[in-house]
C-alpha cells in the first residue's frame, strides 16, 4: 500500500477545468505558472469579439495571489509599491507597480483592499521571496493563496447585464476599481470592477469548491447576453488595445534581467502617475528621484501605425531612411479589429517618443514564402487605443 | 538646554569618540549619546571582582592608527609593548614569536618564519594604506573613487608580477594550507593559525583566513601592547580629546531610535523620551542594530534591508577574566614572561578541532586561548601581590544550542580552566573570582548584535567595497544625513579608530562638496 502523499506532477488544472474542457474544440493550451491555460477554445477572433460585443469569461485562477495582512500591512505596502496606498480605502482596488532598490520594475499588478488592513496582491509572476524579504522589520503576514481562490474575468458590454441577471443586486453602484461582496449559495463571492481588457468588466473571486457552481450560474445567466468562454489569445489582443503592460513583453521583471539596461523603471514605462514622490520612502525612490532629475533612458510608446500589417518585433526608427537612426523596438503589436487601427506598444530611447512624434516602424511580412519590408509611418499617441465610455460609466448601461 | 546639534553620534565606542572629536575639531557642535555608564563601548576597563579590574572586551592594543593618534594628539602610555607571543608547549619548550623571528623551532622553520613574515608584512602594508581611507565605490564615475581604485590597482601591480600573483592567490586562501606548506613545527603552525582566526567565526581551514591574518598585521605589523590602566585608558583619552574639542558626551543615555523624517535623519530619541535634533546622525552601533532597530526597515529599501539582514555577525570569541591570588606557575616561563602574550594552540589541527563544535552550535571542549596577565606590569588592576588574567577564548558560538544558560557558561569556563591547567597546574586553586563574557553577554552588555568584535564577520564578501554591505560601504547610509562609523564599516574591528576617522572625513568632505 502506498502510504506516501502523492506529489503532484505535471500541470495543475484550474477548478473550472471541468467546465472549460467541454467548450474546448482546439485543444491548444499553454502553461501559466503551473496551470494549464487555454490559448483559445474555438476561434480566437470570435472569442475576441465576445469581449468587445458581448460577455467573455476568462479563467483567471492561475493569476498569482498573495494575502497581506497584519498591523503593518499598510506601511508594508507603502514601502513596497510606488503609489500611495493610504489613499486606497477598503473596498477599492489599486493598480500598482513595485521596484527594486535601483528603481527598476519587478512587476505590476493589482492590490485589493479587501477589508480594513487586509489586502490581496495579484500579479502575473510569483514574488514570494521578494515579498518576504520586504517583510523584514514589519509586522505582516504574507500568504500565497493562488490555489485557494478561484477567479474569473467577466468582461464585455453585456457583463453587467449577465451578472445582474445572475442575481447580484446592487452591482450597478460598483465603480471602476471598486470591490464588493455577495452571497453566492452560502459562500462569499467577491466581485471587483477590474479587468485586463479595457472594457466594461468584472472579476469574480470565490472558494474553489464553489467554482463549478459559479460557472454554471454565470453561463445560465449570460445565455441571452452572448456569454462565451475565451482563451489568452483574445485577451492579449484586447490588452494591447487597452494599452496595458505585460511582464516579459513591455518589461522584464528586474530580478530576471542579467544585463544592465534591460530592465525598465516605472518612469520609462509611462507610469509616472503611479510614482508618488510625496511618500518619504519606497523601494526605488532614491533611484527614481535621481532618474527624474537626470532624465530616463527609455520611453514606452503607444503607436498608431499606417497600413494593416502588424508590426511584430519591429525596429523603430526616427527617420524613414538610413538605419542609423534606430531608436527602439516594438514590444507588442496587433491589428485592432475594433479600432480599425494598426496598433503597437514599444520602447524607444528618450527623448524620442513624445506624444505627437512621428516615428518609422520597419515591418517585415511574408507573402507566399517571400519576405517584404515596409517602412511604415507611425504616430505616438498618449491615450489608450480603446477606451469606451461604458468602461467608466456608473451604473453601466444595460446592453 | 539647547537640543540642536550639528552632529549626533550614537554610541561612545572608541570609533564614535574619534569621529565626534574630529567633527568637533572642524567646528561642529557634536553630541555623543552612550547607553552605558562609561564611555568606550567595548574598549573599557572595569572592575569584575572587588579590587580586580580588567579590559572588559578588547584587551590588546595592536592597531590604534598613528593618524588617529596624531589628529587627536593621543599618546597612550603602554604598560607592556611590542609583546612577544609565547606559544605554550606541553614539554615546556615554548615558542617565542616576534614580528620577524621565532625561537624554539628548527633553523629551517626559523628561516621560513622570517620569510613568511616578510612577505606577509609587505602585503599587510599594502592593506594598511587603505585602512585610513574610505573604500572607493565600484561602478562610479566619481573622480576620487576612480583615483583610489586606480591607486589600488597600481599598488597591487607595483608589488611586481610574481608578488602580485602571490597576493591574489593568498588573499582568499586559508591559513592552514599556507602554514602546513611552510612549517614543520606543529606548535608554530598552531600559533599562527590562532592569530588568523582570533575574534572571528572562522577556523584555520576556512577561506580567507590569510586575509584576517593580514588584517591583524596591517595595524602595526602585529605588534601588540597593553595600555596602562587597561583599554579604558585609551577611551578616556579619546573622550578627553573629544571634550577638549567641544564635544558634549552624555552617558547612560540609550538611544531608542534615530528619527527619520521625509527620508532624512533629523535627530534621535532616547529611551527616556528626550529628543535631540541634528541633520547629521552618526551611528557607532553595529549595522544590524542601526538599520533594524534604530532606523526601522520602513525607512530603507528591501534590497538593502535584505543585505543587512544577511550580514554574518555572530561572534564566537568569549572573554574570561580571572582574579588570582598569585601568578600561576607555568613550567618553562621566566618571571618577566608573564608580561607577554601567551597563547594555547598546540597545533594546527587543535585549532580547527576547537572550531568544529562551533559549526554545530556547541562550545569547544578544548578551547583556543590568548591570555595576558595585565596586572603583572600594572599594579592599578589588582591588589598588591594579586593578579588578573584576561583571556580571549574560542570557540563560544553566539547561537549556542540551548542558549548560554548558567550551566552552559560554567561548563565552558571549566573547559577553559582545564585547558590552562595543562600548562599551569595551579591555576584553579589560585582563582578567587571569575567572569566569563560569552558573545551573548557581549551583545547584552555592549549592545553589539551577535557579540562579534568586528560587528560583522571580517570576510572578503564583507570587506572593503562591500563592508558592511554595498550602498553603505562608504560610511553614508541610504538615508540622507545618516552615517555609520563603527567596526561594521571599513576597515573593521579592533581598537584602531580608523573607521571613526574615515567616517568623520567622509562627512566633512560631503559637506564641502554640497
Amino acid at each position: 500500500m502506498n502510504t506516501q502523499a502523492p506529489v503532484h506532477q505535471g500541470r495543475l488544472k484550474s477548478p473550472f477545468y471541468s467546465r472549460i474542457e467541454p467548450l474546448d474544440f482546439l485543444n491548444e493550451w499553454h502553461e501559466w505558472k503551473g496551470y494549464s491555460s487555454a490559448d483559445s477554445l474555438y476561434c480566437a477572433d470570435l472569442e475576441y469579439f465576445a469581449i468587445r460585443n458581448a460577455t467573455a469569461v476568462f479563467d483567471l485562477t492561475p493569476m498569482t495571489k498573495y494575502r497581506i495582512s497584519g498591523p503593518d500591512a499598510l506601511d508594508y505596502l507603502n514601502r513596497l509599491v510606488t503609489r500611495d496606498m493610504a489613499k486606497v480605502k477598503p473596498g477599492r482596488v489599486a493598480y500598482a507597480v513595485w521596484c527594486d532598490d535601483q528603481g527598476q520594475v519587478i512587476d505590476d499588478g493589482t492590490i485589493f483592499h479587501l477589508r480594513e488592513g487586509e489586502y490581496r496582491l495579484c500579479s502575473q509572476e510569483r514574488h514570494f521571496a521578494w515579498l518576504q524579504a520586504s517583510a523584514l522589520g514589519f509586522d505582516v503576514s504574507i500568504t500565497h493563496e493562488t490555489e485557494d481562490v478561484a477567479a474569473l474575468a467577466v468582461q464585455g458590454p453585456t457583463s453587467f447585464s449577465t451578472l445582474s441577471n445572475m442575481g447580484l443586486e446592487g452591482l450597478g453602484e460598483l465603480k471602476p476599481f471598486g470591490l464588493t461582496h455577495f452571497d453566492f449559495q452560502g459562500t462569499e463571492l467577491m466581485v471587483s470592477r477590474t479587468g485586463f481588457t479595457g472594457d466594461l468588466g468584472y472579476e469574480l473571486w470565490i472558494d474553489p469548491d464553489k467554482a463549478e457552481a459559479l460557472w454554471d450560474a454565470l453561463f445560465a445567466a449570460g445565455e441571452l447576453y452572448g456569454i462565451r468562454a475565451i482563451g489568452t489569445h483574445a485577451l492579449e489582443l484586447s490588452r494591447i488595445e487597452a494599452g496595458f503592460l505585460a511582464a516579459y513583453m513591455e518589461f522584464l521583471p528586474a530580478d530576471e534581467t542579467v544585463r544592465t539596461g534591460r530592465s525598465r523603471s516605472p518612469l520609462e514605462l509611462g507610469l509616472n502617475w503611479l510614482v508618488d514622490f510625496k511618500k518619504p520612502n519606497f523601494n526605488g525612490r532614491r533611484a527614481l528621484a535621481e532618474e527624474r532629475r537626470n532624465g530616463s533612458a527609455w520611453q514606452l510608446v503607444k503607436l498608431d501605425i499606417e497600413g494593416n500589417k502588424p508590426a511584430h518585433n519591429s525596429y523603430i526608427f526616427a527617420k524613414e531612411k538610413g538605419n542609423k537612426s534606430e531608436i527602439g523596438f516594438v514590444t507588442s503589436a496587433a491589428w485592432s479589429p475594433i479600432c480599425k487601427q494598426n496598433v503597437a506598444l514599444g520602447t524607444v530611447r528618450a527623448p524620442h517618443g513624445k506624444p505627437g512624434d512621428t516615428v518609422w516602424v520597419e515591418i517585415y511580412y511574408q507573402r507566399e514564402m517571400h519576405w517584404n519590408r515596409q517602412m511604415a509611418k507611425a504616430s505616438v499617441v498618449d491615450k489608450p487605443f480603446w477606451f469606451p465610455p461604458r468602461r467608466g460609466a456608473t451604473p453601466p448601461g444595460p446592453y | 538646554m539647547d537640543n540642536k546639534f550639528d552632529a549626533i553620534v550614537v554610541g561612545a565606542g572608541h570609533n564614535g569618540l574619534v569621529c565626534a572629536a574630529l567633527l568637533a575639531k572642524a567646528d561642529k557642535r557634536v553630541l555623543v549619546l552612550e547607553a552605558n555608564d562609561q564611555v568606550g563601548g567595548a574598549a573599557i576597563t572595569r572592575e569584575f571582582a572587588e579590587g580586580y579590574s580588567v579590559s572588559a572586551c578588547a584587551h590588546l592594543l595592536y592597531q590604534l592608527q598613528p593618524e588617529v593618534r596624531k589628529d587627536l594628539k593621543i599618546s597612550t602610555r603602554l604598560a607592556s609593548e611590542d609583546m612577544t607571543t609565547i606559544a605554550l608547549a606541553d614539554d615546556g619548550n615554548h615558542l617565542r614569536l616576534t614580528t620577524d623571528s621565532v625561537s624554539g623551532v628548527s633553523d629551517e622553520d626559523a628561516e621560513q618564519y622570517r620569510r613568511f613574515r616578510k612577505r606577509m608584512t609587505r602585503f599587510s602594508d599594502l592593506l594598511r594604506k587603505y585602512l585610513n581611507k574610505p573604500p572607493p565605490r565600484l561602478g562610479t564615475k566619481d573622480f576620487k573613487d576612480l583615483v583610489t581604485l586606480g591607486q589600488l590597482g597600481l599598488d597591487l601591480r607595483m608589488l611586481g608580477k610574481e608578488e602580485m600573483q602571490e597576493f591574489l592567490r593568498l588573499i582568499g586562501m586559508n591559513i592552514h594550507d599556507e602554514v602546513t606548506e611552510r612549517f614543520e613545527s606543529s606548535l608554530l603552525k598552531g600559533a599562527i593559525s590562532l592569530d588568523a582566526v582570533l575574534g572571528t567565526h572562522l577556523g584555520p581551514r576556512s577561506p580567507n583566513t590569510i586575509m584576517t591574518y593580514l588584517y591583524r598585521l596591517a595595524g602595526d605589523h602585529g605588534r601588540s601592547g597593553v595600555p596602562a590602566g587597561g583599554m579604558g585608558s585609551v577611551s578616556n583619552e579619546l573622550a578627553a580629546a573629544a571634550r577638549g574639542a567641544g564635544v558634549t558626551i552624555r552617558t547612560a543615555m540609550p538611544v531608542k531610535r534615530i528619527v527619520i523624517e521625509n527620508g532624512r535623519a533629523t535627530g534621535v530619541e532616547t529611551e527616556s523620551g528626550e529628543r535631540f535634533e541634528s541633520f547629521t546622525v552618526v551611528s557607532n552601533a553595529d549595522p544590524k542594530r542601526t538599520v533594524m532597530e534604530l532606523v526601522g526597515a520602513q525607512h530603507v529599501e528591501t534590497g538593502f534591508t535584505r543585505r543587512i539582514h544577511h550580514l554574518r555577525a555572530k561572534g564566537n570569541a568569549a572573554k574570561l577574566h580571572l582574579a588570582l591570588d598569585g601568578l600561576p606557575t607555568i613550567a618553562g616561563l621566566s618571571k618577566k614572561d608573564y608580561a607577554e602574550r601567551i597563547v594555547i594552540a598546540p597545533d594546527e589541527h587543535y585549532v580547527e578541532r576547537a572550531f568544529n563544535p562551533a559549526k554545530y552550535g556547541e562550545s569547544s571542549p578544548d578551547p583556543v586561548i590568548e591570555m595576558t596577565f595585565p596586572s603583572f606590569r600594572d599594579e592599578t588592576l589588582a591588589p598588591t601581590g594579586k593578579h588578573v588574567m584576561s583571556a580571549v577564548v574560542q570557540y563560544a558560538p553566539y547561537s549556542l544550542k540551548g542558549g548560554w544558560s548558567a550551566t552552559a557558561k560554567a561548563e565552558f569556563e571549566a573547559a577553559v580552566v582545564r585547558t590552562i591547567e595543562r600548562y599551569a597546574p595551579d591555576i584553579a586553586e589560585r582563582i578567587t573570582a571569575s567572569e566569563l563574557l560569552t558573545p551573548a553577554d557581549i551583545e547584552r552588555e555592549f549592545h553589539i548584535t551577535g557579540g562579534h568584535w568586528h560587528h560583522a564577520e571580517l570576510t572578503l564578501d564583507q570587506f572593503l567595497f562591500v563592508r558592511p554591505v554595498s550602498s553603505a560601504a562608504q560610511y553614508s547610509m541610504p538615508v540622507d544625513g545618516l552615517f555609520l562609523c563603527g567596526a561594521g564599516t571599513h576597515p573593521g574591528g579592533g581598537v584602531s579608530g580608523a573607521a571613526g576617522r574615515n567616517a568623520a572625513r567622509t562627512i566633512l568632505n560631503g559637506e564641502k562638496a554640497a
